[in-house]
């Protein structure tokens, strides 16, 4: 095991396009670090320079105490598993699993051993005569996996590994994924385009856009304190909620105040995001997240910092547990460009609906005894220990620890 | 080179097919299949006289049709065959043998290994190459007949078996190259990288991943190869001498101004196309199978 770093890594392709630039990570021995971004963010070619599959045009990749820029793949000692998995279609799994090995000259007991153990691990052991067009597509991503495993790596590099594979698959083996990572304890890089993954798995996640990194941290630190809108809106799901507002203080105290609502800013705020108070009586960006809201009704009384918003449900999406309440606010949508890169993540897809007039569209997650139906009037509560602020024209969260100094 | 079987029955969806439509479709098929079988008997029949010919002595042949064969089968002999053995016909047969095999063997070889470089190694002017290489797939093998000629005669190979498979091989190449280079292309680029990843050298990508994969195109190029080679009169009648002249060249000096040596002509021809049939469903399997399936999602 070793651990990965990345100094000023660039990757510039044939035509000026700079698909990564200046990455800086440190991703530690036994570390689970994933990479996570929209299409296009430069977190596979950030993958394939580790994996030495791409060149690297400036900057230096060291793995353990290796400078492996130059270095083929092959002397690197790591073990990639690829989004289609790429098995050789015309060898059985168990000559898929050995190949690696075999051509390390490894000795055959060594290479049934190992061979074995994986099986084991994975639960490949009776389809390992069959060739991978007799396997099921989870059944070929264990091998791929087994693939990997059964060379024992510095480190393990996966693209994706998961996406090829139905929803509920996903699931069960995002948990394997977890368990072997407790296992094995290898040092694992992991590239994915789907928050909830690199939530659930990282150890720490590094968020990509447009080859830049914007933020490295463990996944509640990402939910909690976002760096910019960027962030804020690509982690979670249902996104961040934002709007501009207005930062006053008066006689009731520090407060936002947007589409006719006023929150009280808590003065542990200002304490927490030192730069704060510089913004007062100016605009600034407002984020508050689906789940800081929940339903007056099935609140229990009143919280602490909770303050009351009514609102008119649009749309509600029942999930069982909790109820996602769609509703709009007198406010224009936020057109920051790093908030709408988040929400239209890659995909083709429009995400918003087609709201009438200059109304923004918000989501509210509330608890599933609310039984809020779509048209009601409901009264919402806020924490409003919880808001984020961002800069209008940055779009950098105000007051975070990476911004002071900018 | 894969074919695929087309449906036999498609239904429209939804709609459950009564018996009278299921007859009808099974009547349906049977009408395609004798014809496709009629087809096939139609086109042997030519081969099937050939055979018959090359079986019955020469008065039998200059008195009587082939088919009478079926009415007295008791003309058949295997005397055409044994004269054949003891004429200088067999060393022409192995000649075809000695041209072919090396000459279809070596533009595989050779083509497969320019087209993995064309296809997946990145070097200057890979496509500018890859074009001329095209180019020249439509330059006339009979522009280079006399400058070739004469480069056989400064390095004194003129006239063997040698000069002729080089031709064949210089000429069959673009082709080869062409297409399996297209095939290659094919292959799903992670397939090689995670070979590159399980630490393969890039020989040993080409010999145990990407050539095993490449197997029905293979196969259709030697069948091609094979088949071009083997029935080629040009080259032997320039480059071949006498003693090491190929089949084809051997059966035209069989032709004769005024009649035939049909004892000598029918046993020659029906030995120079049995090779290649055999040849052929040897091979067959690998047009239809499709290699790479599981291979990737």
């Amino acid at each position: 095991m070793a651990s990965i770093v990345l100094n000023k890594v660039d990757k510039i392709y044939a035509g000026g396009v700079k698909a990564v630039n200046g990455l800086d990570l440190e991703i530690r021995d036994g570390e689970f670090m994933v990479l996570v971004g929209p299409s296009g963010c430069g977190k596979s070619t950030a993958l394939r320079m580790i994996a030495g599959l791409e060149d690297i045009s400036g900057g230096e990749i060291l793995i353990g105490d290796r400078v492996v820029n130059h270095l083929p793949p092959k002397d690197r000692d790591i073990a990639m598993v690829f989004q289609n998995y790429a098995l050789y279609p015309h060898m059985t799994v168990e000559e898929n699993l050995a190949f690696g090995l075999k051509l390390r000259k490894m000795s055959k007991p060594e290479i049934q051993k190992r061979v074995g153990e994986a099986a084991r691990m994975l639960g490949l052991e009776q389809y390992l005569k069959r060739k991978p067009a007799a396997l099921s597509g989870g059944q070929r991503q264990r091998v791929a996996m087994g693939r990997a495993i059964v060379r024992e790596p510095q480190a393990f590099l996966m693209d994706e590994p998961l996406s090829n594979l139905d929803a509920k698959l996903r699931v069960s083996m995002r948990a394997s994924l977890n368990q072997l990572h407790e296992n094995l304890g290898v040092t694992t890089v992991y590239v994915t385009h789907d928050q909830v993954e690199a939530m659930t798995l990282g150890d720490r996640v590094c968020v990509l856009r447009d080859g830049v990194l914007q933020q490295v941290d463990t996944p509640q630190n990402l939910f909690d304190n976002p760096v910019n809108l960027f962030v804020a809106g690509f982690m979670g799901s249902p996104a961040m909620n934002v709007t501009y507002a207005d930062l006053i203080r008066d006689n009731g105290g520090a407060a936002v105040v947007f589409a006719g609502y006023r929150l009280p800013v808590p003065d542990s705020t200002f304490a927490e995001k030192p730069g704060l108070d510089r913004y007062l009586g100016k605009k600034i960006i407002l984020g508050i997240r689906p789940s800081d809201f929940e339903d007056s009704r099935a609140a229990h009384g009143s919280i602490g910092g909770w303050v009351r918003v009514p609102v008119r449900a649009n749309v509600t999406e029942e999930l069982g547990s909790e109820i996602n309440v769609l509703f709009t606010i007198d406010a224009p949508p936020v057109e920051h460009k790093d908030a709408m890169a988040a929400q239209h993540d890659g995909d083709e897809e429009e995400t918003s609906l087609p709201l009438g007039g200059n109304k923004s569209l918000w989501t509210a997650r509330v608890n599933a005894r609310s039984h809020v139906r779509p048209g009601q009037e409901v009264e919402l509560v806020v924490d409003t220990h919880n808001l984020h602020f961002f800069d209008v024209d940055s779009g950098l969260s105000i007051g975070h620890e990476a911004n002071i100094s900018r | 080179m894969t074919t695929v079987a087309a449906e036999p029955r498609q239904q429209a969806a939804g709609i459950e097919r009564g018996l009278a439509g299921r007859l009808l479709d099974r009547i349906g098929g049977g009408v395609v299949q004798v014809f496709l079988v009629l087809v096939a008997v139609f086109w042997l029949v030519p081969t099937l006289g050939l055979l018959v010919v090359s079986m019955r002595d020469d008065t039998a042949n200059n008195s009587s049709g082939w088919w009478t064969f079926f009415t007295k089968p008791a003309q058949i002999t295997f005397e055409n065959y044994s004269n054949l053995l003891t004429s200088g016909f067999t060393s022409s047969f192995w000649n075809t043998i000695l041209i072919t095999v090396p000459a279809t063997l070596l533009i595989i070889f050779i083509a497969a290994m320019a087209a993995y470089a064309f296809a997946w190694i990145e070097f200057p002017g890979r496509d500018t190459v890859f074009l001329l290489v095209i180019a020249l797939l439509v330059v006339p093998i009979q522009i280079a007949l006399i400058p070739i000629a004469k480069l056989y005669g400064t390095f004194g190979i003129f006239g063997s078996i040698v000069s002729v498979v080089l031709f064949h091989v210089a000429f069959g190449l673009p082709f080869a190259i062409f297409l399996l280079r297209n095939f290659f292309v094919g292959i799903p680029r992670e397939l090689l990288e995670a070979a590159r990843m399980d630490g393969a050298p890039e020989w040993r990508i080409f010999a145990t991943v990407v050539f095993p994969l490449a197997k029905p195109a293979v196969a259709s190029l030697g069948i091609f190869q094979f088949l071009w080679v083997w029935n080629d009169l040009l080259v032997a009648l320039v480059f071949a001498d006498t003693q090491n002249q190929p089949m084809t060249k051997a059966l035209q000096s069989q032709m004769r101004q005024f009649g035939t040596n049909v004892d000598i002509l029918a046993p020659g021809a029906f030995l120079s196309l049995i090779i290649p049939l055999v040849l052929f469903f040897a091979f067959q399997r690998y047009f239809v199978q499709g290699l790479l399936a599981g291979s990737v999602k």
